[in-house]
Formats: structure tokens, sequence, C-alpha cells
């Protein structure tokens, strides 16, 4: 266990280094000049050598990339060339509305897709099991923005119910206003990543319901469908736990998307509108810290799915 | 009182795999089922339990101590599964569910159908695995399937079937995956304890050395069809089906003398 | 050819051929002709309710929403071919790497396709258009890399196994070399994952595109795209909130007849085929 630990651990920090190296290099193969491109066109001379000089752009890229790597293992993420605030700080501050839109979307997902998925096995083969799989099928083909803009028409525009966009100026110290203005924007992400996992769990609950000891716990004294629960279920559990990985991703492709579509001020539009301004240094960090996120996320589900299925642990643990 | 099968029939849509199949199990008695691979013994043998797989569709008769099975739904033959007919699988290393220790596995048709308590189940476990020679019971009830042996396995398979103390077992080859050695073993202590229990015994095998060390009465089934019925010293010696023939001379090859023991 | 027949008596697979028949013809067709001329701008015909003439409506600026739907098609055609044709190639640079090289090639190459995977596509846009500016050329790119690998991932097995068979190294005993064999050997064992792959990949081209382009970094501003449509209606949400309708449909029947193609394909190729870890993904 130790040993798989460690090596889990050194395979996460070489996939950090690579990422942050490929990062680094797609913003320094510009075509023309880093300091002219944030300084834009129309920029003075003396401008894009202050520019230049404050990034360090003169120095060799080698240096430029340790020194970069250097201030976010001190937690330092740089500063916006744009405003010049910290980074981390403003990373932070935008994670209180990312963080939990993308929790409140994964339990949204995982509660669509569980029971349905698992329904959608059981009823393989008889309309209602087509129509589930089916409208999964679909549903996983809806771009989110498009999800999301039908959501506000029936809840917002139709029915009243939840606000069409923003984010409460108070934040999180009114949490009730806070949740309701993030559950369309959740809902809508959850919707079209739970149709993509429906089908996954739906596999995976066929994929278990032909296994030889479902049939054993049927033989035992239990219905077809009690083994497959009792059973199969934590089976078919662990098989979702080693797709969650995948499914990060996902979810953070969708926050970008639907933060922009619901004005929330989280990291995806921020993201956004950084690209927009052309903030290469802060473009950089944000970029990594998105990724860090999805390959710590996929390293932790392969650590907990070495703890919870005992034919990976070791026998000696 | 007795196990019947009657004209049993098994069919996918058009396909008949199973053509009438009749015979009895009798408490106490020993039948066996012989015959090469996909004959459709095993289909029939999970008829029974009404565990047939998807598409497959049974007709005849299948009566349980007078109540008829065919044709009863999925809840009312889980009542009987495991208590008043059980059944013991071929292939030990997917027979247990992997994610569960054996201690939850071994007593599990007790526990649904006598509703033990979690001391009593474990105390039923440990003495299920001392009954069918494991060893260090209290300690083996900790492990997963995967960290004992195929004939471990299947000696908590052989243990769990007969918790629940079931009038009848149905058995499908519960040696074949075994290796020879271990095999006899298993043999040995499959045949005590049913003998012990005095449950009706439906024994599954395409070996005829096998079959004469557990059964006294077999039916032969050739491509889903009954050939022969006899008591096994007939079949040992004076085989009237080719089929039959042709079991008794494979059996002849291997380190089988008639009447003897090994 | 058998394989096509059998396609088209699979349901799914005979709706993704039609769909893509379709979008192809709407592009085609959008080239010499529309309705009216999509761009055209029109203040006295603003926000007409379908009819014949206008069968979707018209927009804010009077535009008609049909032919820039029409028009649009071109957009969603170019960077599907174009997302495929690259993955393909970055998929089997990165396997034939991974696959005929010195050891330690190999091993960097696994390391890079690990890393790379758990890049989302929109985010490796992202970052190329922080650099170049948004551009149709940027969706094509991202997406040719995010998929690529995944392709490289698929491939991978199955070409170690080829590489392993014995009459690959019977080839090889007879100083077949390694390219030999992997455009003899190779190539046309993983032929079928790579097809049925590229088709799920141009499923992923198309959100990628509207996503993008909803953001305002994919189709330039004097450019029909569908994403852009959505993004230009969504202002006008609380006016007319059933214009946003079509755009979004024809990307989500684009989409599903791609990935349909895909699982057709599949099946009538290779049943035992499972499903890429991508499409669990959805809107990457």
């Amino acid at each position: 266990m130790t040993r798989f630990l460690l090596s889990r651990g050194l395979l996460l920090v070489l996939g950090l280094a690579v990422a942050s190296v490929l990062i680094f290099l797609a913003l320094r193969f510009l075509p023309g000049d880093v300091a002219q491109v944030i300084a834009g066109t129309d920029a003075t001379p003396a401008r894009i050598a202050a520019i230049r000089e404050s990034l360090g752009l003169d120095r060799p890229l080698p240096v430029q990339y340790f020194e970069w790597v250097g201030g976010l293992l001190r937690g330092d993420l740089g500063n916006s060339v744009v405003t010049g605030t910290p980074v981390a700080s403003e990373i932070a501050e935008k994670a209180q509305v990312t963080l939990p839109l993308a929790l409140l979307s994964m339990l949204i997902g995982l509660a669509i897709a569980g029971p349905l998925g698992v329904a959608a096995a059981l009823r393989r083969g008889r309309p209602a099991g087509f129509v589930l799989s089916g409208s999964a099928q679909a549903l996983a083909a809806v771009p989110v923005i498009w999800a999301g803009m039908l959501l506000v028409i029936v809840f917002s525009l139709w029915l009243g119910w939840l606000p069409a966009q923003g984010f409460p100026r108070a934040g999180w110290s009114d949490p009730g206003a806070a949740l309701r203005s993030l559950l369309l924007p959740a809902i809508t992400i959850g919707i079209i990543e739970g149709a993509a996992l429906l089908r996954f769990v739906r596999s995976a609950t066929l994929g278990v319901m032909g296994q030889d000891f479902i049939r054993t716990a049927a033989a035992a004294g239990r219905t077809r469908t009690g083994a497959l629960l009792t059973h199969g279920l934590p089976s078919v559990a662990l098989s979702i736990v080693s797709v969650l990985g995948i499914q990060v991703a996902g979810l953070l492709v969708g926050t970008v998307l639907v933060e922009n579509l619901f004005t929330l001020p989280g990291i995806g539009r921020m993201l956004v509108a950084d690209v927009g301004n052309r903030d290469l240094t802060k473009v950089q960090s944000e970029v990594l810290v998105l990724t860090a996120i999805v390959l710590i996320i996929g390293t932790l589900v392969d650590v907990i799915h070495r703890l919870v299925d005992p034919r990976a642990r070791e026998v000696t643990a | 009182m007795s196990l019947i099968v009657d004209n049993l029939r098994i069919a996918f849509g058009e396909r008949v795999v199973v053509h009438e199949v009749s015979f009895e199990v009798a408490p106490g008695a020993r039948l066996g089922l012989i015959g090469e691979s996909g004959s459709g013994k095993s289909l029939t043998a999970l008829a029974i339990l009404g565990l047939l797989p998807e598409g497959a569709h049974a007709s005849g008769s299948i009566r349980l101590d007078g109540e008829e099975l065919l044709g009863r739904s999925d809840r009312e033959l889980a009542r009987i599964r495991g208590a008043r007919v059980a059944m013991v699988f071929q292939e030990p290393r997917t027979a247990l569910n992997p994610l569960r220790r054996i201690g939850a596995q071994i007593a599990e048709p007790a526990r649904i159908h006598e509703g033990l308590t979690r001391a009593q189940t474990r105390e039923r476990g440990t003495e299920l695995a001392r009954r069918v020679g494991l060893p260090e019971p209290t300690e083996i009830l900790r492990r997963y399937p995967h960290e004992l042996s195929g004939g471990q396995r299947q000696r908590v398979s052989i243990a769990a079937a007969l918790s629940a103390h079931p009038r009848y077992l149905l058995a499908d080859e519960p040696t074949t995956a075994l290796d020879v050695t271990v095999q006899s073993e298993i043999l040995a202590t499959f045949d005590e304890l049913v003998r012990g229990s005095g449950s009706g015994l439906l024994f599954i095998t395409h070996d005829l050395a096998v079959l004469s060390r557990i059964a006294d009465h077999a039916v032969v089934m050739s491509e889903g069809r009954m050939v022969e019925s006899a008591p096994v010293p007939q079949l040992l010696t004076a085989p009237v089906s080719e089929l039959g023939q042709r079991l008794l001379a494979a059996a002849r090859r291997t380190a089988f003398r008639p009447g003897g023991t090994e | 050819m058998s394989g096509f027949s059998r396609l088209l008596r699979h349901p799914a697979g005979l709706f993704g051929l039609i769909v893509v028949a379709v979008l192809l013809v709407a592009a085609g067709v959008s080239l010499v002709w529309t309705p009216h001329d999509p761009v055209f701008t029109d203040s006295t015909r603003r926000w007409l309710a379908p009819t014949w003439e206008y069968p979707f409506g018209t927009d804010n600026s009077g535009r008609d929403i049909f032919s820039l739907i029409l028009a649009g098609s071109r957009v969603t055609v170019l960077v599907a071919v174009g997302s495929a044709l690259g993955a393909g190639i970055v998929g089997l640079l990165l396997a034939a790497f991974g696959a005929l090289t010195r050891r330690w090639v190999r091993e960097s190459v696994a390391v890079l396709i690990d890393v790379l995977i758990a890049f989302p596509t929109l985010l490796i846009a992202m970052l190329l258009a922080a650099a170049w500016g948004g551009s149709l050329l940027v969706v094509i790119v991202a997406v040719s890399i995010s998929f690529g690998v995944n392709i490289a991932r698929v491939t991978r097995p199955e070409i170690r196994t080829v590489l392993a068979a014995d009459y690959v190294l019977a080839a090889r005993a007879s100083g077949i070399g390694s390219w030999g064999i992997l455009r003899h050997h190779v190539l046309p064992n993983i032929a079928p994952i790579v097809i049925v792959q590229l088709s799920w990949g141009m499923a992923l081209a198309v959100l990628a595109e509207a996503g993008l382009s909803y953001l305002g970094y994919g189709a330039p501003a004097d450019t029909p795209s569908w994403g852009r449509l959505l993004s230009e209606l969504q202002t006008y949400i609380g006016i007319q909130p059933l214009s946003v309708f079509w755009p979004g449909a024809v990307i989500t029947v684009t989409v599903l007849g791609l990935n349909l193609l895909g699982d057709g394909l599949r099946d009538v190729t290779d049943p035992t085929l499972s499903e890429p870890a991508t499409s669990a993904g959805g809107n990457a």
C-alpha cells in the first residue's frame, strides 16, 4: 500500500510538472512578442518595455519557468498583468462560487444517473428501459449552454421560481440566496453530466448483472432484483468512483460555460475574461490550477478505489 | 414428497435446448445428471430454481413436494431458493461476491431465511466453516474470496448451500474447475455432508467416475434429451445408450476401476 | 461494401448517416444559396414570427434565423472535418511513437498522454486562445490535440497486441522495417477503432465549436455559427425566448447523429469494443 501511494504520488508530481511545462510553453509560442500581445496593438514602446521588464521576459525561458514554478510552490501564483492584483487571492475568492457549483452539479448528476442508470439496466429490452437510455443518449448530446437557456426560460421567465442570472453581492453571508442562484446552473450541468453518467451506470450495472455471484445471491434466497441491489450495487458504485476523475474534467468545462451563461463570478468566468484581456500570467496560473484539480482528483479516485476494492488492496495491508 | 421434474422443456425463442426431461429426486436420494457440455444439464437445474438466463422459457412441470414451481413469481421462488432447494455452482472463482468477506457469504441463505442476527450469523458461519473443513475458521471468515484457493472457495459455496438445511441440493459440476487432488477431497467432504444432511441431491457432471462416487441413480442427457435412466451400477457395467457407452469408455481411460474408490 | 449495408440496417447508425448527409447537403447548398442573405440586417423585420418565408423567424436585427443556421452549418462541417483530420494525425503519430520507438521515448509518450487526457478540450482551447486570439483554427487544434490523445490511448492496447502477434514477428524476422509493419499490419488492424473514435470526436468538435463560439473565442464576428447565434439570441431571451430553440436543436441533433453514427460503426465493425472514456465526459 505504501509503495502504491508513493508511486501514485510520484506520478502525480510528474504529471503536474509536465502539465506546467506544457502550459508555460503554449503561452510562449506566440505570434510575435508576449509583451506586445499583453499591451495591445496601440501601446507605446515604453509601455511594452515596462511590461517586458516587469514580467522578466528579457530573461531566458528556463529562468522564467522556474521563477513561475518557484512562486507556485510558495503559494504565489503571480500578479495580474492587467490589474496588478495577486492571482492566488482572486482564485480563492472566485472558488467560493465555482467549487460549490461543481459539487452541487456533481451531486445532482449522481442523484440522476445512479438510480435511473440502474433502472435502465433492470428494464433493458422493455419500453421504460428504451425511453431511459434513449433520453440519456439524447441529453448527452445537448450543449450545456442551450440546456441552461431552456431551463432559464422555463424556471425563471415562465415560472419565476429561480433567478435567471447573477450571484448575491453579499455572497455566502446569505446562504439561501447564494444557493438559490447556484441551483439552476447546477441543475444545468448536473442534467447533462448526469445523462452521460447514466449511460455509464447502465452499462456497469448490466456488466454486474451477468456476474455469477449475483446468481449465487439469488440462489441463496433473494429475488433477482434484490440480489442485484444488495450484491451488485457496491460493484457499480466502485466503477462510478473510477470514472469520477473524468467526470471532474467535464464538470470544470461545464462550470466555465455555465458561469458565463448565468453571469456567476467564478473561476470559469474569470478565465474567459482574462483570455479576452490577454492577461497571460493569470491565464497561465488559472489553467494550471484547474488542471491540477483534475489531476489531484484523479489520483484521489485511484487511491480510494484501491482502498475500497479488497482485490486491489494488498493482503498484508 | 419429492422434487419432480416432469416433461421439462426449455427454449430460447424457437430454439428448444431441453426436450421433455423427466426425473424425480426424493429426500435422501442421490440422482446424477450426466452428459456432455451443452447438453442442457445446467439449464435444467437453473429452471428448478427459476434462475434461467434472460430469454429462456421453461414449460412442462416442476413440482416441489407437491407444489408447482413453474409460473411462480420471482418473489415466491426466492422464498424457496436457499431454504428448500439450494445450489452449488461450478466456478468457484466467480461464484462468490469479490467485495464481501467470507463471513458475510458463508451463511447467507440461513441469514436470509432464518433472520439470524449478526452474532448468530457469525456463530453459524464458524460452525459451517469447520464442518466443510476450512482451516482456521474464525480467521478465514474475515478474508475476501480472492484470498482463498479455489478448493477453499468451493468449500465456502458448499457450506453456504447447506446453511439453511435445504431439503434438496442441486450441484452443478462442483469439482470440475478444481485440481484433480483437490477435486477428490472436496468430493469426499461433499459426499459426507450431503449424507449427513439427508437432503435429496441432484448432481450434475460430465464425468462418470465422479458420478459413481456420489450418485445412486443416473439420468444421461444428450443434446437436450434424456437418452438413458438407470441405476449407477448398471450404467457402469452395461450402458444402453450410445452416449452412456462413450462416457464409460472415457471413464475407463482415466484412473478408474469400477467399484473402487480411486 | 458489406459493412456499409450493415450500417444501413443498424437503426442508430442509419440515423447518424442521415444526419451527416443532411448536414453535408445543408453546408453545400448554403455555399451557393440561402433563402435570405444570412448577414443582411433589416430593422423593419425584427422578431418576425415563423412563416413560410422565415421558417424559424427573424432575430433582433431582422436576419433570417433559418438562413443563419444553414450558413452556420459550414462552420460546423469545417470544424468537424478539420478536427477529425487533426485528431487522426495526432493520434496515429502518438500511437506510432508510443509503439515503435526506443523505450524511453515510449514511456515519455505514455506520460504525456496521461497528462494531456486530464486537460479538458475547452481548457486547451482557452489556453491557445489566450496566446493566439480566438479563431476556428484554435478550436480545431484544441480538439485535434485532446481527441488525438484519446485515440492514441484507445488504440495503444490494440497496437501492442498486433505487434506481439506471430505474423508480425515473422514479418520482422524477414526484414520488414518498423514503418512497413506499421503500414501493412498495424494500420489495417486499428482502422476500425480509429474510424469509430473519429465519429465520436467530430461530435465533441461540434460541441466545442458551439461552446467556444458562444464564449466569443470561436467563429469570427461576421461568420454565421450555431454557437455564436445562441449567444446572440440569449441577449434577447427575455423578449423572444423561443428563438434560442432552433440553433440549440440543430447542434443537439448533429451531435446525437455523430454519436449514433459512431455507435453504429462500432457495432458493425466490432461489437466487443467498449465506449470511450470521453463519451462519459459529455460536453467537453
